[in-house]
C-alpha cells in the first residue's frame, strides 16, 4: 500500500506487524489511548539497599528468559560498555530470542553482531545503528525486522505499551544503593539521562548500573529510586574518553561556514527571528558555525533566545553563559562544555518524552521556532534520508530529526550538494525517514530552495540576496557536475522498517545485494 | 596500442581514482572498485571502454580503485596510465586520442 510519502509498503509487512501506512504528520491529532503501565515488584521491608553482586546474578533474580525485550540508552555514545557488557552474559546463560530496545546502537557495539548471528538476539528496535550491527541488519542477518524510531516515537512506543520492557539498563554515572541515580558525576559523566527515564518509568524490572556508587540520597535524582529494583557496580560502565569530547573546533571548512552564512541569513530575514525566539541545532560543523554567527547578530540587534534545545555543545552552552538565551532544554550532551553546563541552575534536564514524544499532552519539539538540521539525502519532495547510506547500508539515526521537523514552525536543512560523487539533493531519496511535509528549507553551497508550499517564506525572502533556486534546479546542477546517479540494488527481503513518530510506517528498508553490472 | 610495461595513475584521495594497466590476455579485462559503486558502477565501466576504444587499446588488464572521481578524472587518469605504459610522456595527442 503507498504512504503519503508515496512509498509502496508491502501488504506482508503491514500484516506482520499489525502498523498501518504513514498517512501525514497530523493523522493522529487528538488520538486518545489510555498508557501502559510497569509491572511493579513492591519493596516494602526496610530492606538494606538493592545491590546485586554481579551482571549474572541480576539477569538472574531479574528472571531472564527466552523471547525477553531488554532496554538500554545511549548516553554513553561510542563509550558505552553497557550494552556489551550484559549481552555478553546473556549469551552465557544461553538465552535466546532477546529484542533490544535501545535509543540508540552505534559502533561500540559491534562485538553484539555474533549475538544476532547466532540468534541470542531476534530483534532490535533503535533510533538507528551504525558499524557492524547496520552492516548485519542490511545483509540480513538478524531474525525479526528492525525498527528504527525517532526519540519521540520511542516514548510513544513505550509509553502506548506497543513495546513492553522485560528488563530495563541503565548505566548511570552515580547511583545510591537504592537505586536514585544521576548523569551528573563519577568518572563517566554524561550530564543528563533523558533516554533512560522512559525506561524507568515503564520497565518491570529496572536494573542501575554504575561505577561510582555514591551514599545515599544521590540527589536530585535523574532517575528515582522508586523505579529502580537493583543496582550493580562494575568496574567501568562507559570510556570517559568517548562519553564526552573536548569541544570541536569551529569549521573552517569554506563551504561549511558559506552554507552557515546563508542559514544565519536566512533565519534573521524570518518573521520568527524576534526577541524570545527558541531554537535548535545538531552537532554538523555548519550547524555549528550558523549558531556561532547568529549569536553575532543576536548581540547586534539585541535580541535574546528565550530556549534553546538539544543535543548540546559548547556553542548553545555559551550563549547561557552570556547571557544571550533564559535557558536550555537538554536531552543530550555531546561535549565536555555541555556536560558542565548542566550545573547551570537554567540548564534544564528534560525527558525525551518531554522533548518529543508525538504521544503526550505536548511536547517541547512542538513550540520550537528553527531546527538546524542535516541529511544525507534530500529530494525533490524534499523527504530526507538519515538512516541509510548510498550503499544501501544502514548506518545512521533518526534521532529527533523527524520530531524536531514536525515540530519547528521553520525547519532548515543544511548538505553540501555534493558528498564526494554522491548528490545529497537527488530525484528520490533511498530511504524516507523524514516527510517532506516537515522540511521547510534546504540550504546547499549551491544555493537554497524554499518548499514550495511555505508561500510565506517565499515571500518574506522575496528581497533578501540570498541565492535562492528551486529544489529541482538544486538537483540538476548536481547530476550536471556527477551524472545521474542509479538506484542502489536491493534484494526484495525487507530487513527492517523506518517508523514514522505516530508508530506508522514511513518506508521499508530492503536487504542489500552485490553489485551487479547492466547487461551491455 | 599495446600495453609495454604495468603502469599506474592516481591516487586514492577522495574525488580521485587510482588506475593500474597491465599486458592483457587479448582482451579488455576490468576490475572496478568504487565507493559509489551502486550508483556509477555502469557509468564508470562505460567512460572507460569508452576511453579505451578511443586510445585503441584492446588487449589490457586494468584495475581502477574509485574513490568518487568525476568522469573527467576517471578519463585523465586512464590516459595517464595508458602514456606511462608506453614510456610517453611528451608529444601526447592533445585533442586527438586525448580529448
Amino acid at each position: 500500500m503507498r504512504n503519503a510519502v508515496g512509498r509502496e509498503i508491502p501488504e506482508e509487512i503491514l500484516r506482520i506487524t499489525g502498523k498501518e501506512v504513514f498517512q501525514g504528520n497530523d493523522y493522529r491529532e487528538g488520538y486518545t489511548y489510555k498508557k501502559d503501565g510497569p509491572m511493579t515488584t513492591c519493596v516494602v521491608k526496610n530492606t538494606d539497599n538493592k545491590l546485586v553482586d554481579s551482571i549474572h546474578d541480576v539477569l538472574v533474580k531479574c528472571g531472564i528468559k527466552d523471547g525477553m525485550t531488554l532496554s538500554f540508552h545511549h548516553h554513553f555514545r561510542e563509550g558505552d560498555y553497557v550494552v556489551n557488557m550484559v549481552m555478553e552474559e546473556v549469551h552465557r546463560m544461553g538465552i535466546k530470542d532477546i529484542t533490544i530496545c535501545a535509543s540508540s546502537l552505534g559502533k561500540a557495539h559491534d562485538p553484539i553482531v555474533p549475538y544476532i548471528e547466532d540468534g541470542t538476539i531476534t530483534n532490535i528496535q533503535s533510533s538507528g545503528v551504525r558499524g557492524k550491527i547496520g552492516q548485519a541488519i542490511s545483509e540480513g542477518k538478524l531474525k525479526g525486522l528492525a525498527i528504527m524510531r525517532s526519540h519521540g516515537g520511542r516514548v510513544r512506543a513505550i509509553e502506548s505499551g506497543e513495546t513492553r520492557i522485560d528488563i530495563a539498563f541503565i548505566g548511570a554515572p552515580t547511583c545510591d544503593d537504592y537505586g536514585n541515580c544521576r548523569g551528573i558525576g563519577g568518572k563517566s559523566d554524561c550530564g543528563v539521562l533523558s533516554y533512560a527515564m522512559v525506561d524507568g518509568d515503564y520497565g518491570d524490572k529496572v536494573v542501575a548500573i554504575t561505577d561510582c556508587l555514591v551514599p545515599f540520597p544521590n540527589f536530585p535524582a535523574h532517575i528515582s529510586m522508586t523505579k529502580v529494583d537493583y543496582v550493580v557496580v562494575v568496574d567501568a560502565i562507559g570510556d570517559p574518553k568517548k562519553i564526552a569530547t573536548g569541544a570541536a573546533k569551529p569549521t573552517t571548512d569554506m563551504r561549511k561556514l558559506m552554507m552557515a552564512d546563508y542559514c544565519t541569513k536566512f533565519v534573521v530575514n524570518t518573521p520568527y527571528f524576534k526577541d524570545g525566539f527558541s531554537y535548535q541545532t545538531g552537532v554538523g560543523g555548519a550547524s555549528i558555525a550558523s549558531t556561532i554567527s547568529l549569536a553575532k547578530i543576536m548581540k547586534e540587534r539585541n535580541i535574546r533566545m528565550r530556549f534553546g534545545v538539544g543535543g548540546l555543545t559548547k556553542p548553545m552552552c555559551d550563549l547561557l553563559i552570556n547571557g544571550q538565551v533564559d535557558c536550555l532544554l537538554d536531552t543530550q550532551d555531546f561535549d565536555l562544555d555541555a556536560v558542565e553546563s548542566v550545573k547551570n541552575l537554567k540548564h534544564f534536564r528534560i525527558s525525551a518524552g518531554e522533548y518529543a514524544d508525538p504521544f503526550n499532552k505536548g511536547a517541547v519539539v512542538n513550540k520550537l521556532d528553527f531546527v538546524i538540521l542535516a541529511a544525507l539525502e534530500v529530494d525533490v519532495n524534499f523527504n530526507c534520508n538519515v538512516v541509510v547510506g548510498s550503499d544501501g547500508v544502514i548506518t545512521g539515526a533518526q534521532g529527533g530529526h523527524p520530531d524536531t521537523a514536525a515540530g519547528a514552525k521553520c525547519t532548515i536543512v543544511i548538505a553540501p550538494l555534493l558528498q564526494g560523487r554522491i548528490p545529497a539533493i537527488c530525484t528520490e531519496v533511498t530511504t524516507v525517514t523524514t516527510p517532506g511535509e516537515s522540511i521547510d528549507v534546504v540550504i546547499t553551497d549551491y544555493g537554497i530552495a524554499i518548499n514550495p508550499k511555505r508561500q510565506d517564506l517565499i515571500d518574506c525572502m522575496k528581497d533578501v540576496d540570498l541565492p535562492f533556486k528551486t529544489i529541482e534546479e538544486l538537483r540538476d546542477i548536481a547530476y550536471s557536475i556527477v551524472g545521474e546517479p542509479e538506484k542502489v540494488q536491493f534484494d526484495d527481503q525487507v530487513v527492517g522498517i523506518i517508523e514514522a513518530r505516530d508508530g506508522t510506517i514511513m518506508d521499508v528498508v530492503r536487504k542489500i545485494k552485490p553489485f551487479a553490472f547492466r547487461e551491455r | 596500442m599495446e600495453i609495454m610495461k604495468p603502469a599506474i595513475a592516481g591516487t586514492l584521495e577522495s574525488s580521485d581514482c587510482q588506475v593500474t594497466v597491465e599486458a592483457g590476455e587479448g582482451k579488455v579485462d576490468l576490475v572496478l572498485e568504487s565507493v559509489v559503486m551502486n550508483q556509477f558502477g555502469n557509468q564508470i565501466r562505460k567512460v572507460t571502454l569508452e576511453t579505451l576504444e578511443r586510445l585503441g587499446v584492446d588487449n589490457v588488464k586494468i584495475t581502477i580503485v574509485d574513490k568518487g572521481a568525476l568522469d573527467c578524472t576517471l578519463k585523465a587518469r586512464i590516459e595517464g596510465a595508458v602514456y606511462r605504459s608506453q614510456g610517453q610522456n611528451d608529444n601526447l595527442p592533445w585533442g586527438g586520442a586525448i580529448q
